[in-house]
């Protein structure tokens, strides 16, 4: 069937979507340059990676956006201010003062969920 | 194609996906609750001719994004207008099913108010998406484009004797969690349902699927199935939604859900590739074939509902 044909090549097309293209520069007012000084979370594929991180007191982590689509990363029980949207390659950073569990989630995309852990 | 139950095999659902990649535009006829697609042809002129009214859902225009596969956003905005201008029987309305904008950012509202002036009709009714409420729950989207019925931003509004409902499902999302109506909301829908007759047709929009389409890449409502409590005694119940940039389409009892298209970019089909984001390796010449409006008539006399959805190419 001509239309079972085209799900074929679409199916083809969209195993191509995981390749990654270069991100477009963009500079974020959240925290520039935070690259060198912090502990990386990335953002790609509507996840975070690594999804649990455990950081000494003090540690500066920095949220990456390698996705075409915007997030927001958002802590779960307002421990920390949420970012702004974050759009393709925007960064944001929170640094880490006290111990304890810090569960956090993207408010626009919720299943996305993450953990940082300060000792 | 006679679609009679739900959407569970993945072979039907397969066949819709590709009516939907297909390009050429879709007729759907919903008749005593079964639909049927055709090709766009003389079928559709008939229908126009005895139709009671029409109008035409737009959604997902996303101004502001401006990457692979549609770097001009406005563009493929402004040619779903001016297909819809060019609808033979004039829609009394357009209903945009969410994220206006990429940012939720001031010129990108700024802009979508701007282009949406091209089209020739009376009114546009609008729900936002996920996309329109960043950093202040969507002050700025109900500032400029709310009905300010109810604090929550839900309204209803009756047509040409179809009840239209239009619901908030992106706000107050809770982490690892899909979209939400919340409590308050649902009591305001059963207040608005009651007063109204089983046979009055219902027309049920939002942003998000109100069906559980595809929760892995949170294509769903948390508290859609209390809401479709509240719709199930009434004969004809039409669902639409955005968000997912396809179409797709289920058929529970009297209840019919569809997703639109969007003006911007397409999404992939459920669980195609990684994660719902664009489709970036669309080629140029190939992507208005994924784009498009959907016009929707009412004929008088007759509950079903006739759904067109149109590509722009
Ligand atoms: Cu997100």
């Amino acid at each position: 069937m001509k239309a079972l044909r085209y799900a074929a090549i679409m199916s083809m097309l969209c195993l191509c979507c995981g390749v990654a293209m270069p991100a477009v520069a963009a500079t974020t007012d959240a925290a520039p340059k935070a690259k060198a000084a912090g502990t990386q979370v990335e953002i790609r594929n509507f996840a975070f990676a690594p999804n649990t991180m455990t950081v000494a007191v003090g540690t500066r982590v920095v949220w990456t956006n390698r996705d075409e689509e915007p997030h927001v990363v958002t802590s779960a029980g307002k421990q920390f201010a949420s970012s702004p949207a974050l759009d393709t390659s925007d960064t944001y950073a929170v640094t880490f003062t006290r111990p304890g569990t810090y569960a956090y989630y993207c408010s626009i995309h919720p299943m996305m969920v993450g953990t940082i852990i300060v000792q | 194609m006679r679609d009679s139950d739900d959407n569970t095999s993945p072979g039907r659902r397969q066949f819709l996906q590709c009516m939907a990649w297909a390009g050429a535009g879709t007729l759907w006829l919903m008749q005593g609750g079964v639909l049927r697609a055709q090709a766009l042809t003389g079928q559709g002129a008939r229908d126009a001719a005895d139709a009671s009214f029409a109008f035409v859902q737009i959604s997902d225009s996303h101004i502001g994004f401006h990457k692979a596969p549609n770097m001009d956003v406005a563009s493929t905005l402004r040619a779903s207008l001016a297909m819809v201008n060019a609808q033979k029987v004039r829609p009394d309305f357009l209903l945009h099913t969410g994220d206006l904008t990429h940012l939720s950012r001031p010129d990108e509202f700024d802009a979508l108010a701007g282009i949406m002036q091209e089209a020739r009709v009376d009114k546009t009714f609008y729900v936002p998406g996920e996309h329109d409420v960043i950093g202040d729950n969507g002050a700025e989207f109900f500032r400029r484009f709310g009905e300010r019925q109810q604090a929550g931003g839900w309204y209803s509004f009756d047509h040409r004797g179809v009840h239209f409902v239009g619901l908030i499902n992106v706000l107050n999302l809770k982490a690892g969690g899909l979209g939400s109506l919340g409590a308050d909301q649902l009591a305001w829908l059963k207040m608005d349902l009651a007063p109204l007759s089983a046979s009055t047709p219902l027309v049920v929009f939002a942003h998000m699927p109100l069906w559980s389409l595809y929760p892995e890449w949170g294509w769903g409502t948390d508290d859609s199935a209390e809401a479709m409590g509240l719709l199930r005694r009434f004969g004809s119940v039409s669902v639409l939604n955005g968000h997912i940039h396809q179409i797709q389409q289920k058929v529970e009892g009297n209840i019919t859900f569809y997703t639109a298209r969007s003006t911007a970019y397409p999404q992939p089909a459920p669980g195609v590739g990684p994660a719902p984001g664009p489709m970036k390796d669309v080629p140029p010449e190939a992507l208005h074939r994924y784009l498009g409006i959907r016009e929707v008539r009412h004929v008088r006399g007759s509950q079903p509902l006739a759904l067109t959805d149109e590509v722009l190419s």
